[in-house]
């Protein structure tokens, strides 16, 4: 069975049979990345352009290694060594890589919905690495996975989503992949930080953190996204780990075990404390780990989709 | 559809134990022995197969799983992409005799693909192949079995149906597909 789309744009367009068959050739990637050899030939007559016209660090990477250890050809691309300082359009520069006869485009930019503009225009698949505010799909879809690797399933789960909700293309996306799989989905923050119509979404919306740590399985705690924030939206950075930061002591409170999740890089002593970070009940690495599987099953299914 | 019966239950558990006995012939105790069942239908055969050779040689055989699917050389040139099943190699085949099992030869290209597969966990000191139907004249590699239950003349439109396994009546049939 294929893939019902042949881009990977945001979660939203993909349905809950795709993200269970990305899943289940996860699990298949996630053998392969350990075995004593860690490659595959499949990809070996596709060539994948990687177009990050906003920094990354991680993502990047693990695209890049996801890439590399299915044999694909790899080119990669940064705005700020390129033309686009120089005046091209967006269609332009992925018009020009595509003239070198590029299958995929992984891309990331900063203006929310650019890899849709460029799906209407040129053939080759295209994944979303994150554009703006609006998805992040492939750190979605590896969060579901370290989810269901860790608690055996996503359905019915109780996820809370803490932080900068506002700026996160990473709430968006986890809570359309949440919701998709059965998961009931909370977010928590600042009320500033929260979007003025974000539960309309069907998700639950708390204030208190505390509360939102004591109603869920997993906690996935996102990092406050100065970057994103033209105006301050809470009084210090001090303030918010004080109100919203979460720490041993908070944990010690619930009366049960909960699942810790952040999509990296940590601010550690503002979102997370590093009692808590490195502690067994939290997936960091795991998810990063994950995230290199889940980036083959998603290349691999979307190259056999055609272009 | 017409279909003719090649192999029924009884002639198979004998072909399985003549198998069987021409493994322990090679390979005596299989200490230094691997069997690898090739996903997705080989298993089926390989899992009787070693069932069978775990009763006659009362000992515990190293056995797994093997996928090809990301080794395929029809990646994208096939309608229906294909679907990945699960590898299961619990144990080091570095240094090992391998034996692959697979229910049908036909062009050798899933043999192709299980070799280069195999060769991701280590370096075998030798390969065998085994399969229950051996398709003649079919063979797009030169590709040979070393243990073969059945030989078969076939023509490239006829299937060769194995219905092994678990629920399933241990028959194999010879099918021509209709035009």
């Amino acid at each position: 069975m294929p893939l019902s789309q042949k881009h990977l744009l945001g979660i939203k367009d993909i349905t809950a049979d795709d993200i269970n068959l990305i899943f289940e050739t996860a699990d298949n990637f996630k053998e392969v990345i350990n075995r004593p050899i860690k490659k595959v030939p499949s990809l070996r007559d596709i060539t994948i352009a990687n177009v990050f016209f906003e920094n990354s660090t991680r993502t990047r990477l693990s695209f890049e290694l996801a890439e590399k250890r299915l044999s694909a050809d790899v080119i990669n691309f940064s705005a700020s060594s390129s033309s686009i300082k120089k005046g091209e359009t967006l269609l332009d520069t992925v018009n020009n890589i595509l003239a070198m006869k590029v299958d995929m485009v992984v891309m990331r930019h900063a203006s929310p919905g650019a890899p849709h503009f460029l799906s209407r225009h040129i053939d080759a698949n295209i994944v979303n690495a994150g554009d703006g505010t609006h998805e992040h799909p492939t750190q979605a879809l590896l969060d579901s996975f370290s989810i269901r690797e860790k608690l055996g399933g996503v359905a019915g789960k109780k996820v809370a989503i803490i932080g900068d909700i506002m700026h996160s293309r990473v709430a968006i996306s986890n809570i359309f992949a949440l919701q998709k799989q059965g998961a009931e989905v909370m977010v928590c923050g600042p009320i500033t930080l929260l979007p003025k119509y974000i539960a309309a979404l069907g998700v639950k919306v708390e204030l208190d953190v505390q509360k939102a740590l004591e109603w869920c399985d997993v906690a996935n705690v996102l990092r406050i996204q100065l970057e994103r924030q033209q105006i301050k939206y809470f009084p210090s950075l001090r303030e918010y780990s004080i109100y919203y930061g979460i720490n041993k002591e908070r944990l010690s409170k619930l009366d049960k075990e909960i699942t810790i999740m952040h999509p990296g890089p940590i601010n550690r002593g503002v979102e997370l404390n590093s009692d808590v970070a490195d502690s067994e009940h939290a997936i960091i690495l795991d998810q990063v780990e994950n995230g290199v599987a889940i980036r083959m099953a998603i290349l691999y299914l979307l190259a056999n989709s055609g272009a | 559809m017409q279909k003719r019966l090649i192999l029924n239950s009884e002639l198979l558990s004998i072909t399985v134990d003549r198998l069987c006995q021409q493994l322990i012939e090679n390979h005596n105790d299989f200490s230094n022995t691997v069997i690898l069942g090739l996903q997705p239908r080989g298993v089926h055969f390989s899992d009787l197969l070693v069932d069978h050779l775990t009763k006659i040689t009362k000992k515990k055989i190293d056995y797994g799983y093997l996928d090809t699917t990301f080794y395929r050389d029809d990646f994208r040139r096939r309608e229906t992409p294909a679907t990945a099943n699960a590898t299961k190699i619990d144990f080091i085949i570095e240094e090992k005799q391998v034996v692959l099992i697979d229910d049908v030869l036909f062009t050798g290209r899933s043999v192709r693909a299980a070799l280069d597969a195999m060769m991701a966990y280590g370096r075998p000191s030798k390969v065998e192949l085994m399969v229950l139907i051996n398709r003649k004249y079919t063979r797009d590699l030169h590709i040979a079995p070393d243990y073969i239950g059945l030989d078969v003349n076939t023509i490239e439109t006829q299937k060769v149906l194995v219905d092994i396994g678990d629920g399933k009546k241990n028959k194999v049939w010879l099918v021509n597909e209709d035009k």
